[in-house]
């Protein structure tokens, strides 16, 4: 695309600016369908996953491809801040431990609250302050007696497919993400006027301000009846102070039946939003932004507005993806959750390709299943990623996909021109 | 075609499941045993890991020129975690899927083993946690247990030792607010302490790693307090007793099995001495259980055996034990062999496993004097 | 009276260091607008260095009176020379390509000092210490107060360098080239300034100041591995303490840092005092740093002695 510009050009000097930004545009036969289907190919792909593949290759790999899946979700969130918008975050594993908390909240406080479900899955029944297994309960004039429940030693995830307790989780997820984003709104507003390297300090900042708040929290109560005798909000407090949130249900660990179906259900939501979100207005702006952001501006982008709600959608799905972690190690140290984290995601984006949705898939899928295949080197292994980050910066700066989605290249561009030739005749 | 980009993310993973699709290994009856060792080999705490392998290590070494378990040799296989939570979780579920080892040994990190221990629940394979000392390990299902004593009977020995043989009045506490450990050890000791009648003076905490801690010296300096509880890991333990000295505080500093490391009286130098800390063994005990132990440990690793790795070797003898008294080798049966396990005599001790799993045991209250080691006293299990 | 002069001392002894260190980012941002994210593990390397050429040279068992300005100065030149290499290898080629990029690059070179440095052939991953080679003594006592070694060091040597640092940058030809370099590269370059030897001798300056807090962190806090977190936040209280001041300024970058331990040790003294009651006030040391760059960056984005610029298009 090439026009002539300069002083005396009827496109004026800004000329450049607004070709790359059409570059952008979105290729029409590509374009976003009905507002179902996402969701419909989203859980079809999740049943694909949970029925088909997790039974064909045995829970090691289950575990592995659950990794994947939630560094899917974890990329794909900081690719609409890092990627699209080109502010550098460094603070998704705050909103991760946000998410996180919040969701091990509601699904173990709310367990033993709203359905007398121990974590362990075991039923239980608080009758004059014991807690008896309901099955057992006999009641008499004199007394009532029953057998006594251990709640925590026992068997396992709790509620079915699609039982009250995965809805339960499910919930906690939504509203893991939802916490997340009210911080990402904290974060992002007064973040706005600053640049990048700012930004990244003050993302680094915040991620350590939640683990410190994590800290501060009050420990976190096991016994039911002490947890029934509290209200929900009550109990918010209890975090688990610097011991971590424990014991929580087990949703999303390898052989725990929707395990695969929930995270790839979000894993390929996420996809779905971030390849909506590249081609839609909003997503143009956002690119605007990351070239050139006083041009954006002067293009009538509202660059204030678009990066803080960049900023507050990256945090949404960061918590989701924080809420599936936690649900899959089923305890949340707020240590573990630190710059480490936010940095080792920042590198599946870099090398897979920042603004790239194959991109992030491919990070994710390499940096997650290479260090399994090459445990031997494991010592090296961090190593090679700094090396990496740094040769990529200098000889690939825009990662292994770019900007560019697998189907923009040419091989497939020219194999989809030549059938639409073909249907054309 | 240009492979390049779509198909090949997609390919690669497929291909990969059809190639590593496998079951479960189970153990066949013959042939050698199998025992999975999940450690932090690598990273930060990579000395503890590797100091609990050589024990389990030496271990089996040992039994298996005795004639193995049942006459079957005993073979190990460590995946290092790196001191991270998924990796543990990755490793637990590799040993017992892809290696089919029969129980799990694993891992010093209570934080570790929370996250490892729920894979061996749901996979009904047993594990043992060498060093764990957080009560809500074992509470993960009763596959579970451990071999060392819990964080809250470690607080009421201290305690007890300070009351009762310092005859200390008034306790302050410095923990480390952002490592587990130190914080529940903090607070098991502060029950016990004003259970047992004392008062607390301060409590104070600073982040492990960040040891410009002058305010909370000055604090603590202005405290009057008699001892100091630190329950702290050994390298900031180390560096916050000889800046405590620098800063005038006269107070015994009294830490937790944390401190349990040779390189604590080289970072502190003489201001260590005249403090103590609790551990689960001294190599200085005289039984010869012990001296056996040090002796073959010096002698295979040229260093001294200390805690983690007394309580590795702990931990693999009391398997193999349990392995001779069970009916068979499946979950359920090892299991109940482990869980049944009555005083058992190993290095750290004679001790049973209770009904929560737990190992009732006694602690050791180690002294320095003069740059040494000594035993100064010993607290019985409760 | 004598707490507030323990506290006073230990703030300055904190601000010293923490000044140090923040010269380095504040003077490679000044001329290059990037936050060099590997300055906290020249920090590291500096410590260690300083540890294993002491305990080469035998200075760990007993040392003579030159040994510490000794150490201190091999490891401070070895430092500039890290430095030096690393902007050659790893920033400069990025030199024209978008700031986002410097960053990850930072990140990158960072990642590698730190997992190289705990490799078994280089420091190995147990702590250990330097203080047999100086031991903290007690100089002199004020009132009750004592003063020691280790925080006189650090005070006098953190006044001694940013004294000649402000010097040499606004008394000295190559000072007004680094100025100049960093209020317009180009023009600087269309003058006659060599911009990559300005570019390079920032680096080994920052470097070796640095090592030099490096090796004060390392006598006061003994040593953690090279990937320890310690190193990270060290690095950004002081990077916090430089944007506080008014980045690419040496006097603010001082200042900012006085401000940073005045926070950490005075107030939070004060305040856990005031609070003795509740556990959780005390646990906010590590906050207040990121609390106070909050509110600069609201209020005066450019710092207490920066001056805003307005970017042109």
């Amino acid at each position: 695309m090439t026009h002539p510009d300069g002083p005396g050009s009827p496109r004026g000097p800004l000329a450049p600016l607004q070709d790359r930004v059409r570059a952008h545009l979105p290729n029409p036969g590509l374009a976003a369908g009905k507002s179902a289907a996402p969701f419909v190919a989203a859980i079809m792909i999740a049943l694909l996953m949970e029925h088909a593949i997790g039974p064909a290759v045995g829970l090691t790999w289950t575990k592995i491809l659950l990794d994947v899946g939630i560094a899917i979700v974890l990329a794909g969130s900081l690719n609409v801040v890092n990627g699209y918008a080109g502010q550098f975050s460094l603070g998704q594993a705050g909103f991760m431990l946000v998410g996180g908390y919040a969701a091990a909240w509601l699904t173990f406080y709310g367990q033993i609250h709203f359905f007398d479900i121990c974590p362990s899955g075991v039923e239980i029944d608080i009758t004059d302050g014991k807690m008896c297994d309901p099955s057992t309960i006999v009641v008499t004039k004199e007394a009532v007696t029953c057998a006594l429940v251990d709640c925590f030693s026992g068997k396992g995830a709790t509620g079915g497919f699609l039982g009250s307790g995965q809805l339960l989780f499910l919930a906690g997820c939504i509203l893991g993400g939802i916490v997340a984003s009210l911080f990402g709104l904290l974060v992002g507003l007064p973040s706005l006027r600053l640049r990048g390297d700012y930004l990244a300090i003050v993302t680094l900042g915040f991620g350590e301000i939640v683990r410190v708040i994590g800290q501060i929290s009050a420990i976190q109560p096991k016994d039911p009846t002490e947890i029934k005798a509290r209200s929900m909000t009550e109990l918010l407090n209890n975090l688990g102070a610097s011991e971590g949130f424990s014991q929580i249900p087990d949703y999303t660990s390898q052989g725990t039946p929707g395990a695969m179906f929930w995270v790839f259900f979000f894993a390929f939501l996420v996809l779905i939003f971030i390849y909506r979100l590249k081609y839609s207005s909003k997503g143009r702006a956002l690119l605007a932004i990351r070239e050139n952001e006083i041009a954006a501006e002067a293009m009538g982008v509202d660059t204030t507005r678009q990066k803080v709600v960049a900023f507050v959608f990256s945090a949404f799905f960061a918590g989701i993806g924080g809420a599936l972690y936690a649900h899959q190690i089923q305890a949340l140290d707020p240590k573990e959750l630190g710059f480490q984290k936010s940095i080792d995601l920042v590198i599946i984006v870099v090398i897979g390709g920042m603004g790239s949705i194959t991109g992030i898939v491919l990070g994710a899928a390499i940096l997650v299943i290479l260090p399994e295949l090459f445990r031997e080197f494991s010592e090296y292994r961090m190593v090679v990623y700094a090396l990496a980050l740094v040769v990529v910066m200098i000889l690939r700066p825009q990662g292994i996909m770019g900007i560019q989605e697998l189907w923009e290249l040419s091989p497939w561009r020219k194999l989809v021109q030549r059938i639409k030739r073909r249907g054309n005749k | 075609m240009d492979l390049r980009g779509w198909l090949r993310p997609k390919m690669f993973l497929l291909v990969l499941a059809a190639l590593l699709a496998c079951s479960k290994k189970e153990d066949g009856g013959s042939g050698p045993i199998k025992i999975g060792h999940f450690a932090s080999m690598t990273g930060a705490q990579a000395t503890f890991g590797i100091s609990t392998d050589r024990a389990i290590q030496l271990a089996i070494k040992e039994r298996n020129a005795k004639g193995g378990v049942k006459g079957r040799m005993i073979e190990l296989k460590t995946i290092d975690d790196a001191g991270k939570q998924s990796e543990a979780a990755t490793a637990v579920t590799r040993l017992i899927n892809d290696y089919g080892a029969v129980a799990i040994l694993g891992e010093v990190a209570s934080s570790l083993s929370l996250a490892g221990g729920p894979i061996a629940q749901k996979s009904k394979i047993p594990m043992i946690s060498p060093s764990s000392t957080n009560p809500d390990v074992t509470a993960i299902g009763d596959y579970i247990s451990r071999v060392c004593f819990l964080d809250d009977f470690q607080g009421w020995v201290v305690a007890k030792f300070a009351f009762e043989n310092l005859k200390a009045k008034k306790a302050a506490v410095l923990y480390d607010q952002a490592q587990a450990y130190s914080s529940a050890l903090g607070k098991f000791f502060e029950e016990a302490w004003t259970e047992m009648g004392g008062t607390i003076t301060v409590k104070a905490a600073y982040t492990g790693g960040n040891l410009e801690i002058s305010s909370q010296l000055q604090q603590l300096a202005g405290s009057e307090s008699d001892v100091i509880f630190l329950p702290g890991y050994y390298s900031d333990a180390a560096t916050i007793i000889r800046k405590a000295r620098e800063a005038g505080i006269k107070a015994t500093f009294i830490g937790g099995d944390g401190w349990d490391s040779e390189e604590l009286s080289k970072i502190a130098g003489n201001a260590l001495d005249g403090n103590y800390f609790a551990n689960h063994y001294s190599p200085l005990e005289d039984r010869p259980d012990v001296k056996n132990f040090v002796a073959k440990y010096k002698a295979e690793y040229k260093a001294e055996p200390d805690g983690l790795a007394a309580l590795g070797y702990d931990a693999a003898l009391l398997l193999f034990d349990a392995m001779e008294r069970a009916k068979s080798l499946a979950g359920p049966d090892l299991r109940d062999a482990i869980n049944q396990t009555k005083n058992f005599t190993g290095v750290t001790g004679t001790f049973s496993i209770d009904a929560k799993r737990n190992a009732k045991k006694s602690a050791v209250i180690i002294g320095i004097k003069d740059g040494k080691q000594t035993i100064a006293a010993r607290i019985e299990k409760k | 009276m004598s707490d507030l002069l323990q506290t006073l001392i230990n703030t300055l002894a904190l601000g010293g260091l923490y000044a140090l260190i923040a010269l380095g980012y504040t003077l490679v941002y000044g001329i290059l607008r990037f936050i060099n994210f590997a300055h906290s593990d020249i920090v590291a390397w500096g410590g260690w260095l300083a540890f294993t050429i002491a305990s080469g040279l035998g200075f760990l068992s007993g040392a003579p009176g030159f040994a510490m300005p000794l150490v201190m100065l091999i490891t401070m030149a070895i430092c500039a020379a890290m430095g030096v290499t690393i902007e050659l290898l790893a920033y400069r080629p990025l030199r024209k390509a978008p700031r986002l990029n410097v960053l990850i690059t930072a990140i990158g070179v960072s990642l590698f000092l730190q997992n190289v440095g705990m490799n078994d052939k280089l420091f190995g991953t147990r702590p250990t210490t330097i203080v047999p080679m100086m031991p903290n003594t007690e100089l002199f006592s004020i009132g009750k107060v004592p003063v020691r070694l280790y925080d006189v060091l650090t005070i006098v040597l953190a006044l001694v360098l940013v004294v000649a640092l402000e010097r040499l940058v606004y008394r000295t030809k190559m000072g007004r080239a680094m100025r100049a370099v960093s209020f317009d590269e180009r023009v600087a370059s269309l003058m006659g300034i060599n911009v990559n030897v300005v570019v390079s001798v920032t680096f080994a300056l920052g470097s070796a100041l640095a090592a030099a807090g490096g090796i004060l962190f390392a006598l006061r806090n003994d040593l953690r591995l090279t990937s320890d977190s310690t190193w990270v936040l060290l690095g950004l209280k002081a990077f916090v303490a430089a944007v506080v001041g008014g980045i690419g300024n040496v006097r603010g970058a001082a200042v900012g840092a006085l401000l940073i331990a005045f926070v950490e040790v005075f107030v939070h003294f004060y305040i856990t005092r005031f609070f003795s009651g509740t556990e959780w006030v005390g646990k906010l040391q590590d906050v207040y740093v990121f609390m106070i760059l909050i509110a600069v960056l609201m209020w005066k984005p450019s710092g207490l002695f920066g001056k805003s610029t307005v970017e042109k298009v």
